[in-house]
């Protein structure tokens, strides 16, 4: 796919001797949404783990932006426009919003004006400025995941890997969630996504990638995977049919 | 914070600060070696409670980099270096085995850390102890001088409590800078979720074993202030029980806020002293205030006076929120 900002290919790995990747081929469009689903231990978090470098890959290749970043540390995939919000809260409860907030900014090479940055992500989220002052883990589940997105934005990412955003969250915070998400991509960032909520998330996608037993099994628009009646096989515990792949 | 808390707080240290320049003029001999101890003991515990309570490495060494410090200080001013190129001295070979020890910390948390540490701290009573080549062994070493400043002399009680004052003056301001920059964010990040924190770039390897590396370089400046302090130092005050005391100092104080080990090492090194009218019953004394204190709070002092303003924030906003209600409904 000429426009990918970023390619997987061939992903190999896993936790000790259990292999979860076996040879993960994927590209993801730039400035889109693209959502991963796929049935429980399919190794979706796993391949964000692999694509962050948290998992140390024992075959494959991960391209950013036309760069090798296989296995590159966290420091260099942040600097380079990768963020990653991990599954669960995410939030330094103890810490203060604000300084929640500037942790996003750890990474930042002395260039970048970060004082200008957090005030630009508190502009983004208005709640957050209010409650800016306040003990993070005071806010609401909406609130806190909106903290994790603003503090994930400090370093003006160009890929935003989210896992699960939607986890213990309201319909009408999941809702607020995606809207975020929407934004972001229409500003040029590209997101990508995993979702067990696979029908709201494919509604607000791009594409949509299935994942099965550590490969991709589907890679396609995501209003088609929606229609798919072999989706609802997949996710009713069925594997799909060879020729899905 | 309100102005006025603002003023107040800044009212407050200023006259702690007046007072304890000017109230212990007129102590004894023994007051101001007591009140010496306390500002050499807040300053390893400050470095403790970087590496535990910011950082949450548990260490059970900082006596043994007392001890670094100590007989680094003992060893160089006897031989005729000034005091302040033997605190660097302290602080760089504090510093460098500190680093090392939190190497154990990148593989084992908690009690297995424990453990290590405790192992490391029996290890380095020994050399203190057996290597009296360079220690003196059990006779230790003595006559350690006290340094002039500025042509002064700090041999007399006083004026080396200044010495030891204006230490401690530096090191907090340093650590309150520290714990306010990003160095000090990452480091309570580390100690709140090390995955979280990597997420989010922080080298928590490399973050680790800064954390003990200072924390250990903090105790290295207590042990070369408290080498003059006593001028005569032998293996027995830097065993593992000066570990746990500088532990129950930054536990008691409240682990993770600044003030902690101020007023840990107020209790630790003062209340004995305080109770000792009741004779023979001093120490069971202190030993059960301690246990009650931390019954009723294992937060620690300053964790009763931060619930209480959290609850005291609760009721504000509660009160604020029935005001805006009944607003409301008067306008319906």
């Amino acid at each position: 796919m000429s426009d990918a900002i970023l390619s997987v290919h061939n992903l190999v790995g896993g936790y000790g001797k259990m292999t979860i990747l076996n040879g993960t081929t994927f590209a993801v469009p730039q400035a889109t949404i693209t959502t991963i689903i796929g049935p429980n231990g399919a190794g979706k978090s796993t391949v964000f783990k692999a694509i962050f470098g948290l998992l140390k890959l024992r075959e494959g290749k991960i391209s950013f932006a036309g760069r090798d970043v296989t296995n590159l540390s966290q420091r260099a995939l942040l600097n380079a426009g990768i963020c990653y919000v991990p599954q669960g809260r995410n939030i330094f409860p103890e810490l203060s919003v604000r300084h929640n907030i500037e942790l996003g900014g750890v990474a930042a090479g002395k260039d970048i004006d970060l004082p200008t940055r957090i005030e630009a992500a508190l502009d983004l989220f208005p709640v957050l400025r209010r409650k800016s002052a306040q003990q993070a883990s005071t806010l609401s589940g909406g609130e806190q995941k909106q903290l994790e997105i603003a503090r994930s934005l400090l370093l003006e990412p160009k890929l935003v890997l989210i896992d699960e955003p939607s986890i213990g969250l309201s319909p009408l915070m999941v809702q607020q969630t995606f809207d975020i998400l929407k934004s972001l991509r229409d500003r040029g960032v590209t997101i990508l996504m995993i979702e067990q909520n696979a029908r709201s998330a494919l509604e607000i996608s791009d594409f949509g990638i299935v994942l099965e037993l550590g490969q991709t099994r589907m890679f396609d628009k995501a209003e088609r995977i929606l229609n798919d009646p072999r989706i609802g096989q997949l996710f009713l515990g069925g594997a799909m049919e060879e020729s899905a792949a | 914070m309100s102005g006025l808390g603002k003023s107040l707080k800044i009212a407050l240290g200023l006259a702690v600060i007046a007072g304890l320049i000017i109230v212990p003029m007129n102590f004894n001999r023994y007051g101001l070696f007591i009140l010496s101890q306390w500002a050499v003991m807040t300053i390893a515990a400050m470095g403790l409670n970087l590496t535990l309570g910011y950082a949450g490495q548990v260490s059970l060494a900082q006596g043994a980099f007392v001890g670094i410090g100590a007989y680094a200080a003992a060893i160089m001013t006897t031989h005729g270096w000034p005091l302040p190129v033997a605190i660097l001295v302290a602080i760089i070979l504090s510093f460098a085995v500190g680093w090392v020890l939190g190497y154990p910390a990148l593989r084992v948390q908690h009690h297995y850390l424990a453990f290590v540490t405790l192992a490391f701290s029996t290890l380095a009573f020994l050399v203190f102890r057996n290597e009296s080549w360079l220690t003196g062994g059990i006779y230790g070493i003595s006559n350690i001088p006290r340094p002039h400043f500025f042509g002064i002399p700090t041999n007399k009680p006083l004026p080396f409590y200044y010495v030891c004052l204006g230490s401690l003056a530096i090191v907090s301001v340093a650590v309150w800078w520290l714990i306010r920059s990003p160095w000090g964010r990452a480091f309570m990040a580390l100690r709140e979720n090390p995955l979280r924190a990597q997420s989010l770039g922080v080298d928590t390897r490399r973050y680790t074993l800064m954390a003990f590396a200072i924390g250990s370089a903090l105790g290295g400046v207590a042990g070369a202030l408290y080498a003059p302090l006593t001028q005569y130092i032998d293996p027995v005050p830097f065993n593992l029980s000066l570990s746990l005391d500088l532990l129950m100092m930054v536990i008691v104080g409240g682990a993770g806020f600044f003030l902690g080990p101020f007023l840990g090492a107020m209790i630790a090194v003062l209340l004995p002293e305080w109770l000792r009218f009741t004779e023979g019953y001093y120490l069971m004394l202190y030993a059960v205030a301690v246990m009650l204190l931390l019954i009723w709070s294992p937060t620690g002092i300053l964790g009763i006076l931060d619930r209480y303003l959290a609850e005291r924030r609760t009721k504000a906003a509660s009160a604020l929120r029935a005001v805006a209600k009944s607003r409301l409904e008067t306008a319906q």
